[in-house]
């Protein structure tokens, strides 16, 4: 694992996958969208309502995949000190924010007319919401302190810490009676959704795990030139510094 | 020991205590953490009149009855074992029907008569196209929708 | 063009399915285009700086390794 510490070595290996990853994404995604919105058939409860199931579920598991993603990450920094789990980790909360965020509104817009109401305080949507918050955590953390290290060393206790959250969104459902319904899809029984409509679910999360992959690929690229940008600066003070006292001296 | 295995097993000792304890907590709030009462747990501890509270369970067959003029209804919601009978005036959602899962909000009344100032549709699971379903119920495959 | 009106109408639910779709697009978009932005906008200030630095650098001392990175050595030297 150490062998991709090295930055170098880390960009070549991104940049190797990177194309991979954006052109699948493309493609299970163009393909996932077509099928969602043009061929799956509608809900015998639902109706055409169910479409916004391809968008909110993958949204919901990516949002705690990413999470995952992250604590596991904050754990190697933490434990091995590896310098590229923190970045990763860095890289990684804006994102699951992002699907977090989506899980929230498309659950709302969906839950209006099917269940009758925006909100309400219910075990999954509450866990799902703490959620969002600590990815709003995670992001506030790594900039609250001047010194970044400590910054990464504060936002990895919290990922770890807020993991506890996964199974309980996860279970919520089974644990407390709840508005929403229990799962569809992970289930030990398998899963009580037709295969006319798991497929492009399943195609859409693929796309969705994809773009996950891409984005935080170019992210952690990003974090390590901005490292490099700090080193050079910091070089070029120092240099300054160098030359200064060689003058006086 | 490495001081690399030493904070591998802080961490894991951390994660084992927080997880228990957050498991001890969730275990001991488990009833106020339930978003509704079910019609058996209503009428086991029915609660003073003033008290809002939300019960759910599925909306009895047979007992949905709407006014003339469409905006009040009223029918019993059970859980199989006891029955509430539901008073509400409104509009309700896409989703209800006789057989549904419902939640509604509102306070017991003296008579007995639980009145809802909103009812919420619940969803089962199942995902389906119209025509399985048909298909199904032809068949007398179906197996119903109340699932809860 | 019924079926283009009725695909439209998502069978009275347009007003929910359209903004759900639209936002996840929206924010998907978003986030990969604020990333780029910030990539190519940093590898471009790499760039100016390597060329000034680097210059500078070399009447004081030999050029420092381009892909070391302050931190990620010593940290991983320690046992």
């Amino acid at each position: 694992m150490h062998r991709f510490a090295n930055p170098a070595r880390f960009t070549r290996l991104a940049d190797r996958i990177l194309p991979f990853a954006a052109v699948g994404t493309v493609v299970a995604l163009g393909v996932g969208f077509y099928l969602a919105l043009f061929v799956a058939p509608g809900d015998y409860q639902q109706g055409e309502s169910v479409r916004i199931m391809y968008v909110h579920v993958p949204s919901a598991w990516m949002a705690m995949f990413i999470y995952v993603a992250i604590a596991v990450a904050s754990a190697v920094a933490l434990i091995w000190r590896h310098p590229l789990a923190d970045l990763a980790a860095k890289a990684s909360s804006p994102v699951g924010a992002g699907f977090a965020f989506l899980t929230l509104v498309t659950g709302s817009l969906w839950g209006r007319p099917m269940w009758g109401t925006w909100w309400e305080w219910d075990g999954r949507l509450t866990s799902m919401l703490i959620l969002f918050f600590l990815y709003l955590g995670h992001m506030a953390l790594l900039n609250a302190f001047e010194d970044s290290q400590r910054g990464y060393r504060a936002a990895a206790i919290l990922a770890l810490v807020g993991v506890v959250n996964i199974p309980i969104i996860k279970f919520s459902v089974d644990w407390w009676s709840t508005l929403h319904q229990p799962a569809s899809v992970m289930r030990l029984d398998g899963p009580t959704i037709h295969p006319s409509m798991l497929w492009p679910l399943l195609i859409v999360a693929v796309g969705f795990k994809l773009y996950y992959l891409t984005v935080v690929l170019l992210r952690i690229k990003s974090e390590l030139i901005a490292a490099r940008l700090r080193a050079l600066d910091l070089a070029t003070v120092k240099a300054a510094e160098v030359q200064g006292q060689a003058v006086q001296g | 020991m490495t001081r690399k295995r030493r904070r591998l097993y802080i961490v894991i000792a951390a994660l084992l205590v927080f997880g228990g304890a957050t498991a001890l907590v969730l275990t001991a709030l488990d009833d106020s953490l339930d978003l509704f009462q079910s019609p058996s747990q209503l009428m086991a501890s029915p609660p003073p009149p003033e008290r809002g509270i939300r019960l759910g369970g599925l909306v009895e067959e047979g007992t949905v009855l709407k006014s003339t003029d469409g905006l009040s209804v009223s029918f019993r919601v059970t859980d199989g074992a006891q029955s509430v009978p539901v008073s509400y005036k409104g509009i309700l959602p896409d989703l209800f029907r006789e057989g549904q899962g419902v939640i509604t909000v509102g306070n017991m009344g003296p008579d007995g008569t639980f009145v809802a100032r909103e009812v919420l549709a619940k969803h089962d699971e199942n995902y389906l196209p119209r025509e399985v379903v048909d298909a199904l119920k032809e068949s007398g495959q179906w197996q119903g929708e109340a699932t809860q | 063009m019924e079926e283009i009106t009725a695909f439209f109408e998502m069978g009275g639910y347009a007003v929910y399915v359209w903004p759900s779709l639209a936002l996840t697009v929206v924010i998907m978009a978003g986030l990969l285009i604020a990333t780029l932005r910030q990539l190519r906008n940093r590898q471009r200030r790499l760039a100016e700086l390597e060329a000034r630095g680097v210059q500078r650098q070399r009447r004081q001392r030999p050029a420092p390794d381009p892909t070391a990175q302050p931190g990620a050595e010593t940290r991983e030297a320690r046992p």
